[in-house]
């Protein structure tokens, strides 16, 4: 499949399951709500070595959130409930409950409820006060700005994470462009998020490694400078590689950034560097959900 | 289906115990077998339809029509449905209530809302003493819910209440809130002595200053976030906690009950 001349290759993106959550980020403004929601969602690009994949779903006007002050949307993915649950207490702990004039809210209502701001009460050192306020709980700590509000829990759900694809072009300036083009699209879509810096990953990996201490180590298959030293997968003229992952709620989600994104970058097409798709497989042995690239763009 | 309708044949002089006219207890019964149930009258156990005519079929929907403050535990217990009395209501109102609904075009009496669990119970007139308070030696009031009440309310509103709200667009007797445990009192009205006494938890939220005990410390003026967020779970109820206009977020805020555990807090509107 050709678009705009750019090869999709025949493979596809291999994901598999993870437990999600989504919680609402809110302040005085939009800039301390996306300060704290930036804080929270930090050194969180790989389960690998972070404890869980996170970040900003997207800003939240006045209107959609529930106290009715500008708000931003965090999502947290991990590989088990438990992981994702501690991910959440201390990123709320020491992102949020910290940053001035925010509060914490849930932001998926059902799901297997886990604690958001349950045990984070105790800060208030007795002092915190419970309101069950139209059926949910919330709890409001004292703290040296005033009080800190915070719902009680919020709701975990089965989601998929790993979705990705790469982008191949001739130099590293148009992989990168083509990337933030991407970006900028996938942004749009809910229920995903693109956890790595700015959405995009420049060391895509691949399992295993000579050194047995590491699980997984650089995918030298798409690494431009070894081309001739190991087996490639890269065509001569190809100079740059990027990666984009999406963790979504669904395959569906998934599916709808990846076509969304993989249309932005085709879109700039061969006239501006890109050459080819391809997508990160481990020969569909690892994850349940594959993501057939020529189906997604068909 | 029409509402199951009971209307008082005549006032009666003896109080009645009506809590076995609730929804989830008729559910089922035919008007005869309905008819048949006796109810505790003064020392005397008449037939449903000697003191009242039945009408209509529907038993989630029950009407006590030209009710009196004679008429005891309506809605005792009541688990889904709504009951609606036209008239008065006399004391145990919506006693240990579980859920549903109790709407009250006139007075009720004592204990209304004691130790209730869920449901909503609106009052259009006044309510007596213990308003959503704990029977006598029991350590839990309301548990849970809501009621609203359009007028005034007696002594000891909310007494050792546990959760739940109780919102007052009039005035409220002495000692309101004393001993409560924790949940919300919000009264647009005034207040009388001794508020908050032996409170332990929970939040009194007032339109107008009150006379505060010696025991609850002025903790200065606040902007407090869960306001608005109260004030908006207020605006499916047919009163003026449901007006815009009536919402704030600006409060003075006293510490105490500091003779008990001090965990309480009064908020006044700023």
């Amino acid at each position: 499949m050709i678009i705009n001349g750019v090869t999709i290759d025949l493979t596809f993106a291999e994901a598999f399951p993870m437990k999600a959550t989504r919680a609402i980020i809110t302040a005085q403004n939009e800039k301390w709500a996306m300060i704290s929601a930036q804080a929270m969602t930090g050194f969180a690009t790989s389960v690998i070595a972070c404890g869980c994949e996170a970040g900003i779903e997207r800003v939240l006007s006045p209107n959609e959130t529930p106290d009715g002050r500008p708000g931003v949307a965090i999502m947290i993915y991990a590989m088990g409930g438990k992981g994702l649950a501690k991910q959440l207490e201390t990123r709320a702990g020491q992102c949020v409950l910290t940053s001035p004039t925010s509060a914490l809210f849930a932001g998926i209502a059902g799901g297997k409820p886990i604690p958001l701001g349950k045990n984070l009460r105790y800060f208030g050192d007795g002092f915190q006060i419970a309101k069950k306020i139209g059926g949910k709980r919330y709890w409001r700590v004292p703290v040296m700005d005033g009080e800190f509000l915070t719902e009680a829990t919020t709701g975990m759900v089965d989601a998929v994470g790993g979705g990705n694809f790469l982008v191949l072009a001739e130099s590293q300036p148009q992989a990168l462009a083509a990337c933030e083009a991407a970006i900028e699209e996938m942004k749009k879509i809910p229920n995903v998020i693109m956890p790595f810096p700015g959405g995009v990953v420049r060391s895509g990996s691949k399992v295993g490694s000579k050194y047995p201490a590491l699980g997984a180590s650089t995918n030298d298959a798409f690494c431009p400078t070894l081309k001739g030293m190991t087996k490639t997968d890269l065509s001569p003229e190809i100079e740059s590689v990027m990666e984009i992952v999406i963790d979504g709620l669904s395959k569906e989600d998934i599916a709808k950034a990846m076509r969304v994104g993989i249309q932005a970058v085709c879109d700039l097409g061969a006239a501006n560097g890109i050459k080819r798709i391809s997508a990160g497989n481990y020969g569909g042995k690892l994850g349940p959900f594959h993501f057939h690239l020529q189906e997604i763009m068909a | 289906m029409s509402a199951l309708t009971f209307t008082l044949k005549q006032p009666t002089d003896q109080r009645v115990d009506m809590s076995p006219l609730v929804c989830q207890k008729l559910q089922g019964l035919d008007v005869d077998a309905i008819a048949a149930i006796e109810l505790q009258n003064g020392k005397s156990r008449p037939r449903v339809d000697e003191l009242f005519y039945i009408t209509g079929k529907n038993t989630q929907e029950i009407i006590i029509a030209g009710s009196t403050d004679k008429l005891d535990f309506i809605g005792k217990e009541l688990d889904g449905g709504s009951i609606s009395v036209l008239g008065n209501a006399g004391a145990y109102l919506g006693m240990q209530m579980k859920s549903g609904s109790i709407n009250v075009s006139g007075d009720a009496g004592l204990y209304a809302a004691c130790e209730m669990k869920n449901g909503l119970i609106q009052i259009d007139g006044n309510a007596g003493d213990f308003l959503g308070g704990a029977l006598p030696g029991n350590k839990q009031g309301m548990k849970g819910g809501t009621v609203l009440v359009k007028g005034n309310v007696g002594q000891r509103a909310g007494d050792h209440m546990r959760r739940g709200q109780i919102l007052i667009e009039g005035n409220a007797g002495d000692y309101c809130g004393s001993r409560m445990v924790a949940g919300t009192i919000a009264v647009m009205g005034s207040t009388g002595r001794y508020l908050g006494y032996a409170m332990r938890r929970g939040t009194l939220l007032l339109w107008n200053q009150p006379q505060l005990s010696a025991t609850f410390n002025d903790c200065g003026s606040h902007t407090l976030a869960f306001l608005p967020m109260l004030f908006a779970s207020f605006k499916s109820l047919d009163s003026r906690f449901a007006d815009s206009s009536a919402a704030f977020n600006r409060v003075r805020r006293y510490g105490g009950d500091m003779a008990e555990t001090w965990r309480g807090e009064v908020l006044v509107r700023r």
